[in-house]
């Protein structure tokens, strides 16, 4: 296991300077330099370009250049100064982004496979009716929908319409105009206390399963922790002197979130409903029937989790999915993290960032990849072995 | 049999035709190969429009693509009878509803015939007086029958109309769709085949070559490109074509060419002599085929959504295409309109939406019949 993780690993690290490469390649596609930027100016005199130039290190050989740019990336996280956000470095820029981006990933990548795998297993299941040809309907449009309409409908119906989110933004300007706190600091804050809580749990369910020999007992347990765990991190912030603006963040991060989510949920539950239909038909299916197990026995422990595997490969492609998806999500619900920061550099010819921004989502791409690769090898004992 | 031998035939195609096995592979015995060819060619094409027919959703898939199709040819023709370019051009074309106003002093009590003298200094000329009538035009006009030049669908906020830029903006998607699919099908097709049948380094080198690719965040790349060159149409379904081609793909099809390679015709072509570029173009890659129409089908669908949200985005450089259609209405400040100005954002919106429908359900359909165990028991 620890040999296949170590492989994988050095072979994503070896793309990700291929990737790096290309995109610094692409740039030197481009015709002129920075320095050209200075031409159009009549004041500015030729040995000032030239200055620069050599300041900036654009008179040295390509590959000289080359060198540097990857030396700098990697050893010390150097990706130049944002021209747009001028004193500012990239890497600066770029990491009080990523959180947000981060968490919006994460999050609508949880929901949806969550949604998306219990819809598909149970439409499986009662095949056939109504409710299915709608689920599957649903499911396809979900799929094909042009996200970007379809974002400024959920915008426009749930913050316009009914008013139930926010239109747009991370923060309620006026709430947090003499705050005592920083929104990134309530946001880093929210961010520990769910994964303290997730890990808590998980930890728990496991120190359940070895405890509860009992099936009902398991499951009770495990309802009753969950709530738990819930009700914990609901009065820990409750409680907070920054609940308000603790819940204006929240707020603001519902509806992006779920917009970008189903969108995901219907490729999934469309893949787990064909992923558990072949299962459905396999020989251990039918010795579990005729053993007389109850329907949801036979439906959760020995379908479902067969039909997992395609699904958890599946995470790949949603990746590139959420990645794509995520960049107009950040746009349409101005939500600053990194693809609205993408694009907007490239709207101001910001290179420097907007090459940041690509490398970063590029790192996020291989680290998904990566975790699917790993998930699928804990899943699947046949991966591991061979 | 023996004719086809006599003639020098190929060796896969007449095993092709004992293969199928039925009284009336006698008949073909005496006719000459490419008849033969036709007809099982022929059969085999009736048999798949039998089972894809009797999935419904398939069928309806097809007939929203043929309704694009249709729209998509008659733009040209409209324009060219009934539409005058000057108005209705998708570009340049401009008209606008004219409505009069008279000019009052502060808040006007009927907005539909009066206007401050406020409002009518910003938005015609800072000379004129109240009690002056002036005439203001509308835009984007909502749909209309009206008039000597209606607007089916309205107009945008730069007084053009939105039907004629639906229909125009369909050949728009219909032409980089194709150009998209075919260069992904051709490469992946070519790429799948001789790698799994040569295997080796080559097969080594363009699997990895398809892993880079599969890692690169394609939107994002996309969007680089597109700000840093100057991207049109064919550039951009090139594009997508072959990193299509090279990427997923080609790693699906090069694993059904594998298990087309090790059938024992493939075997037996080639203890009959069937040279390397023989096998492969004429046994590997017609099996894989049907898989690659298929894949081919899910490509359009791509490409369209990506080409839409690039230039959503506005980083095409292409004269009218249904995402920029709702990138206009986004930059009018008519994002959060909705239903009250729905002609702006939701033809465009629709239309990408459906095309996408319409192509991923025939390819839904086309999988069930390339894949038996889908279909419905």
């Amino acid at each position: 296991m620890l040999k296949f993780f170590i492989g994988r690993l050095v072979q994503m690290v070896i793309l990700f300077v291929v990737f790096l490469s290309i995109v610094w390649l692409l740039l030197q596609l481009m015709p002129g330099d920075i320095s050209d930027t200075l031409i159009g100016n009549p004041d500015i005199p030729m040995s000032v370009r030239l200055e620069l130039k050599a300041r900036l290190g654009l008179d040295q050989p390509l590959l000289q250049q080359y060198i540097t740019y990857i030396t700098n990336f990697f050893f010390r996280f150097d990706m130049g100064v944002s021209f747009s956000r001028f004193p500012k470095d990239v890497s600066a820029v770029l990491l009080e982004a990523l959180p947000r981006t981060l968490v919006l990933f994460l999050s609508s990548t949880l929901f949806a496979f969550w949604l998306g795998f219990k819809t598909g297993k149970l439409i499986a299941w009662r095949r056939g009716g109504r409710s299915e040809q709608f689920l599957i309907v649903s499911g396809v449009f979900l799929q094909t929908v042009f996200y970007p309409w379809f974002a400024i409908v959920m915008l426009w119906l749930f913050g316009f319409v009914f008013g139930w989110f926010p239109i747009g933004r991370f923060i309620t300007a006026e709430l947090w105009l003499g705050a005592p706190f920083e929104a990134n600091d309530i946001f880093g804050r929210l961010i520990w206390t769910v994964v303290i809580a997730s890990v808590a749990y998980g930890i728990a369910r496991i120190v359940i399963g070895r405890v509860a020999k009992d099936l009902v007992t398991r499951e009770r347990l495990a309802m009753l922790l969950g709530l738990l765990v819930v009700a914990a991190v609901v009065g820990y912030w409750a409680v907070n002197p920054a609940a308000k603006f603790a819940w204006d963040i929240v707020h603001h991060t519902i509806l992006p979130v779920i917009t970008l989510g189903l969108v995901a949920f219907g490729a999934i539950m469309l893949l787990t409903r064909a992923s558990m239909l072949e299962t459905l038909g396999e020989d251990y299916i039918l010795t579990a029937r005729a053993k007389g197990l109850p329907d949801n026995v036979i439906r959760d422990r020995h379908a479902a989790r067969n039909a997992m595997l395609p699904v958890a490969t599946s995470l790949v492609l949603a990746l590139s999915f959420v990645i794509g998806g995520g960049i107009v999500t950040e746009t349409i619900f101005s939500w600053p993290g990194m693809g609205l920061l993408f694009l907007q550099a490239i709207n101001v010819s910001d290179i420097p960032l907007a090459v940041g921004a690509l490398a970063i989502t590029g790192v996020l791409a291989l680290v998904g990849h990566l975790v699917a690769d790993v998930l699928y090898a804990v899943l699947d004992p046949r991966i591991r072995i061979a | 049999m023996t004719t086809t031998k006599d003639q020098g035939a190929d060796h896969g195609a007449a095993t092709g035709a004992v293969a199928a096995g039925s009284p009336a592979s006698d008949a073909f015995a005496h006719q000459p190969l490419w008849k033969v060819r036709l007809a099982l060619w022929r059969r085999s094409l009736g048999k798949t429009w039998g089972l894809f027919r009797e999935n419904k959703m398939g069928m309806f898939g097809l007939g929203l693509i043929l309704l694009f199709a249709c729209m998509a040819i008659a733009h040209p023709i409209l324009m060219a009878t009934v539409w005058d370019p000057k108005i209705y051009d998708p570009v340049t074309g401009y008209s606008a509803v004219e409505l009069q106003f008279v000019i009052v002093e502060g808040e006007p009590t009927d907005p539909s015939t009066q206007i401050s003298l406020q409002e009518a200094r910003l938005r015609l000329n800072p000379t004129v007086k109240v009690g002056q009538t002036v005439t203001i035009p509308v835009q984007p006009a909502p749909p209309s029958l009206k008039g000597p030049n209606p607007h089916l669908l309205g107009t945008d906020p730069q007084g053009r109309d939105i039907l004629s830029q639906l229909l125009y903006s369909t050949r728009a998607a219909f032409f980089l769709g194709a150009v998209a699919a075919l260069t992904t099908v051709l490469i992946a097709t070519t790429v799948g085949s001789i790698a799994a049948y040569f295997g080796g380094f080559i097969d080594g080198s363009l699997m990895r070559l398809s892993d880079l690719i599969l890692l690169m965040p394609l939107l994002p790349v996309l969007i680089l490109v597109s700000a840093l060159f100057e991207i049109n149409m064919v550039m951009l379904g090139l594009m997508i074509g072959v990193l299509g081609g090279f990427g997923g793909v080609a790693i699906v099809l090069k694993a059904q060419a594998l298990s087309v390679k090790v059938k024992s015709y493939i075997d037996a072509a080639r203890v009959a002599g069937g040279t390397h570029w023989h096998i492969v173009l004429r046994h590997i890659i017609p099996n894989v085929l049907p898989l690659s129409f298929l894949y081919m089908m899910f490509g359009v669908t791509e490409a369209i959504a990506i080409e839409a949200t690039l230039s959503f985005f506005g980083l095409l450089n292409v004269p009218m295409t249904w995402g920029i259609m709702i990138n206009t209405a986004q930059n009018n400040g008519y994002l959060l309109s909705g239903t009250s100005y729905w002609w702006l954002l939701f033809p465009a919106g629709l239309a990408v939406t459906f095309l996408c429908f319409g192509f991923f359900l025939v390819g839904r359909g086309m999988d069930e019949v390339i894949n038996p165990r889908l279909r419905a028991r």
